[in-house]
């Protein structure tokens, strides 16, 4: 994942400042990691090379602890975020196929996320509301029972989101420039 | 180290220092025993394997041989029903995930998977499993010799030898569970990695993970 601009900064500030304050013995590796994620979000290689520099150790060795455990993520959360649920009912019912329509359709694999990080994809064990099951979590609403169309659906609506909000600046924009004009 | 002392292993009287591990001892003294992930000189060895086990007298459950520490008077058999049924499974449970195309691979006839099968007459093949169908991509990016992560047991000696004994650190366990691998940083290619392409990785490899490209042929 390409770094956004000035995300590179903040980065080795971030790493930087919880590296001093935690010191650079080894056991400090998952507890660093941790905090680095909660101030990134993730934890991007640059961090991770950081860090392995910091508590002087491999780099391959952070990788390997940050891809053991699930609670560390390599890629950034997107602005929508996708969880859909591989619980035991979801899975009976078809999670997996859900999960597969949007792999297919966001042209990313489960755990990645969207070149222009807009969307993310996730697993995650049971939601709670295995009635509704196959289920998706579409940021923090439910959406249960979910077909490969109804994959379709909730991107569409994320599409036609998008469109009419771009529609908006752009007639805002006009709108400015008319009054300009009128000036 | 230690005093010298006595023991039994299979029958035969042979003699060790005190605190060395069983395995060692009876390799030493020409007595086989499979093994795979075991490293002489590691302090803890990671065990994970389980093709080392044995009886030893007094005990309740079969040990592995790579963890016990020989004592004086200690009697020990490396074959008995119960031994055997655990490395057959062990064993097989290695196959599942090893692409299995012995004739293909350049390490055919030189490979510890087939000396253990040979010597414990298991069968190269899979009976009770399913393979774990893994499409790992080859990387030949050193030249000089090929890692295949798909023919990998992970008994973890190329990454012993890497960050214990010439301490680079371009290889290392990655991920957990059945996705569980050997990669670089960020699972790039080696050569894009610390690698210095020294080969002692490739030297202790037990299959055909990792191979010298001229042996390949």
């Amino acid at each position: 994942m390409t770094l956004l601009e000035g995300e590179r900064e903040v980065i080795l500030k971030h790493v930087k400042e919880i590296l001093d304050d935690r010191g650079t013995s080894r056991e400090n590796l998952i507890p660093v990691l941790q905090q680095v994620q909660d101030k990134l979000g993730y934890l991007p290689d640059l961090a991770m090379q950081k860090i392995a520099a910091g508590l002087d150790i491999p780099t391959v060795d952070v990788y390997g602890i940050a891809t053991f455990y699930n609670q560390f993520r390599m890629n950034p959360p997107g602005d929508h975020q996708f969880k859909v649920c591989m619980g035991t009912a979801c899975y009976m019912v078809g999670g997996n196929i859900a999960i597969e329509s949007f792999e297919r359709r966001l042209e990313i694999r489960e755990g990645e996320t969207t070149p222009d990080r807009k969307f993310s994809l996730e697993r995650v064990a049971c939601v709670g509301c295995c009635t509704m099951a196959p289920v998706v979590l579409v940021d923090e609403e439910v959406e249960g029972h979910v077909t490969p169309t109804r994959v379709d659906g909730i991107l569409l609506a994320f599409e036609t989101e998008t469109e009419k909000e771009e529609g908006k600046n752009g007639e805002g924009i006009e709108e400015k420039e008319e009054r300009r004009s009128d000036a | 180290m230690g005093k010298k002392i006595t023991l039994t292993i299979d029958d035969r009287q042979v003699t060790a220092f005190e605190g060395e591990k069983l395995l060692w001892v009876a390799l030493e003294n020409d007595i086989y025993i499979p093994h795979l992930c075991a490293i002489k000189e590691e302090e803890r060895p990671s065990a994970s394997c389980r093709l080392c086990f044995v009886e030893v007298e007094g005990f309740s459950h079969p040990v592995t041989a790579c963890t016990q520490e020989v004592y004086a008077g200690m009697i020990v058999k490396t074959r008995s029903p119960r031994v055997d049924r655990l490395v057959k499974s062990a064993f097989e449970l290695l196959l599942s995930d090893h692409r299995l195309e012995c004739a293909k691979c350049p390490k055919n006839r030189s490979c510890e998977l087939q000396k253990i099968a040979k010597e414990r007459k298991l069968k190269l093949r899979l009976t009770r499993l399913k393979p774990l169908e893994k499409e790992y991509a080859i990387d030949e990016s050193m030249g000089s010799f090929v890692f295949d992560p798909s023919r990998c047991v992970l008994c973890g000696r190329c990454v012993y030898v890497d960050h214990q004994e010439v301490e680079v650190g371009a290889i290392g366990f990655t991920h957990r569970g059945l996705q569980r691998k050997v990669t670089t940083f960020g699972g790039g290619l080696l050569a894009d990695s610390p690698c210095t392409g020294c080969g002692r990785c490739v030297e202790v490899c037990p299959v055909g993970a990792l191979f010298f490209t001229d042996k390949a042929g």
